[in-house]
């Protein structure tokens, strides 16, 4: 039997009861002293496939008038989806902090997906951006430190490594040589456009988080810091973007989304340990599965296809959310001075003329994240502790 | 005596949750040290730079108004430069509006929170009550002066941001009793020396009545002052007892 048919033997929750009160849209958040790290890891991911959701179901109606309704019937659960699961974030996160949890969140994600993923170049793709963002987390890490005082690994939690990666000042490339070779729809495994469509939502949201906080920060570095990482946070949306196979119509890559949150839930149901989110994530499962069977009906109804055309294949387990440290670390090792030129992976040395120009411009008159992270070393309980070493 | 407001748990953020972890973490800095020489000097001369170059948070508007040119004739904008003194005016009245906010944040804590009086929600009222008379002595001050109270001053903007930090804790719900009044006492410590100052500037400013006004405000800014430092004192000791 196919992942799909599993998938649709469960006809999940009916959209017309998938409601909300005010007061569960904005219920208690998680603690973020107390709650595990990979707690709000979940929460971040899921805020971010919401938000993709609603993206892609957003364009998609402004081409399909016969569809407008249904897509806007079901944006409005997975508007409340995503309200229900960002508020779960407590206030006494600064932006910065939150930031932090978004780069573990993008880096321990990518490289599970980059270990689950089947095609090779799809996982050279998530290791090369895995390097990217493990970066950023360390230039975030450096500047949590140097402005608010405060220990990166307060968020962390011991899982994730605060040490530099592929350098922040060398991940502005021009646009030509951020898009990727798509994987071909017909070929291509499930789990394949899953995870495309997974890490691309997951980057959006921390491209559009970073654009709206960037802002609010007094502090010049900070401001300028934002800017950098939100420009390559857009590469990265590009890039990611990109692996997905173009020639697929709108609802094709409706079911594929549809399948992935299914999917996406339904790990994080599996392994989150807080009794009171975790019954949240089934509940979402539920709710998902209502939504995969409508679309499937519509799909069948307007493009007069078995939705098995798309979502055919086995899944593979399900997304590990545990410390990827050893992966990344081996990734580092190997892959730090990889570049990328067109669509290929190359040496260092083989970088395009475009991106070294596109480069040389932007850090014309200097890089906020070297600025920020001259000189940084992490230590227990920050770089002012003089004890930090001795652990 | 009080209930205790914190407790035993299971807190992560610590590395001595995750001894093994910690050193993975500390021998990674040593497999991959920092690989941009320099240390925080860049950061500081990065700010000193942009410092240099900023433009300020915005103006002092003139004073002007009919009614207030009227009252400038009793006494009007004096020294060298009144707008130091509209602005620190203006920064005032902002905050003991805001301050009318806080206690009323705090004041709901207190009514549901464990190791609360009914004594001491109507001490916490009162103070409310008369940063609210405060407010509009420093509303008439400006308006003597000619000046706009509906004008948010630069200082009045800077102002509200400090206080930012202490809304956020007042208002949250999880925040306790102690917590909560710890943030008010840095409301109050601050409200404290900026009237003592305020009225040292309005007298060298050349406004002897506006001085004295305010001095009553100040003594019981001193008393507000001395008031939640006690009431601190009193719960976080009945915690311990």
């Amino acid at each position: 039997m196919s992942m799909i048919d599993t998938l649709l033997d469960n006809k999940g929750t009916p959209l017309e009861k998938q409601t909300f009160t005010w007061r569960e849209l904005a219920s208690r958040p998680i603690s973020k002293l107390d709650d595990d790290a990979f707690t709000r890891v979940r929460v971040i991911l899921m805020n971010g496939v919401e938000s993709d959701a609603l993206r892609l179901k957003h364009f998609g109606a402004r081409f399909n008038k016969v569809l407008q309704l249904p897509l806007a019937q079901i944006r409005r659960v997975e508007h409340h989806q995503m309200t229900a699961i960002n508020w779960l974030l407590s206030s006494d996160h600064s932006p910065l902090e939150t930031t932090v949890a978004y780069e573990q969140t993008a880096i321990e994600i990518t490289a599970a997906v980059a270990q689950n993923e089947p095609d090779p170049y799809q996982a050279q793709t998530y290791r090369f951006g895995l390097l990217e963002d493990f970066d950023h987390l360390y230039r975030y890490a450096a500047m949590l430190d140097r402005l608010e005082g405060k220990d990166a690994n307060n968020i962390l939690q011991g899982y994730t490594d605060i040490i530099p990666g592929r350098p922040t000042s060398e991940h502005h490339r021009a646009p030509e040589d951020d898009l990727r070779d798509s994987y071909e729809k017909d070929n291509a495994a499930l789990i394949t456009k899953i995870h495309a469509a997974l890490i691309t939502g997951a980057e959006y949201q921390t491209h559009d988080y970073y654009m709206n906080i960037g802002p609010l920060f007094a502090d010049p570095v900070a401001r300028a810091l934002y800017a950098e990482i939100a420009s390559v946070e857009e590469q990265h949306v590009t890039q990611y973007g990109s692996l997905q196979d173009p020639s697929e119509s709108f609802m094709e890559k409706w079911l594929v989304h549809e399948a992935m949150e299914v999917y996406t839930y339904a790990s994080c149901a599996e392994q989150e340990d807080n009794p009171r989110i975790k019954a949240l994530w089934e509940r979402f499962v539920d709710y998902e599965l209502g939504h995969l069977n409508l679309a499937c009906e519509l799909f069948k109804q307007h493009e007069r296809r078995d939705p098995a055309e798309v979502l055919g294949g086995q899944l593979p387990k399900m997304i590990q959310f545990k410390s990827q440290r050893d992966f990344v670390r081996e990734t580092l090792f190997r892959e730090i001075d990889l570049r990328a030129h067109g669509v290929d992976y190359v040496p260092k040395d083989k970088e395009g003329r475009a991106s070294l120009d596109y480069r040389s411009r932007l850090n014309g008159e200097g890089v906020p994240a070297n600025v920020v992270s001259a000189g940084y070393t992490w230590k227990p309980g920050t770089e002012l502790n003089p004890a930090g070493e001795q652990r | 005596m009080s209930e205790r407001q914190v407790k035993i748990g299971m807190n992560l953020t610590g590395t001595q949750m995750a001894p093994d972890a910690t050193q993975e973490q500390l021998e990674a800095t040593r497999l991959f040290p920092a690989d941009i020489p320099g240390d925080m000097r860049s950061y500081t001369d990065a700010r000193q730079q942009a410092i240099g170059t900023a433009d300020r948070v915005g103006s002092v508007p003139p004073p002007g108004s009919v009614k207030g040119m009227l009252k400038t004739a009793v006494d009007k904008v004096t020294g060298s430069n009144p707008e130091v003194l509209i602005d620190k005016l203006g920064e005032r009245l902002a905050f003991e509006r805001t301050g009318v906010r806080l206690y009323e944040a705090m004041i709901a804590k207190a009514t549901s929170a464990i190791g609360a009086t009914p004594a001491m929600v109507a001490t916490l009222r009162e103070i409310q009550a008369q940063e609210l008379e405060h407010m509009n002595l420093v509303r008439e001050a400006i308006e003597t002066l000619g000046g706009d109270p509906t004008t948010m001053t630069p200082c009045a903007d800077v102002a509200a941001v400090k206080a930012q930090g202490v809304l956020q804790v007042l208002t949250d719900p999880r925040t306790t009793l102690s917590q909560s009044m710890s943030a008010i006492l840095t409301i109050e410590l601050e409200d404290n020396a900026a009237w003592e100052l305020l009225i040292e500037l309005a007298k060298k400013a050349g406004h002897p009545l506006i001085a004295e006004g305010f001095k009553h405000a100040f003594e019981q800014e001193e008393l507000h002052l001395s008031t939640v430092r006690e009431l601190i004192r009193q719960d976080l000791l009945g915690q311990v007892s």
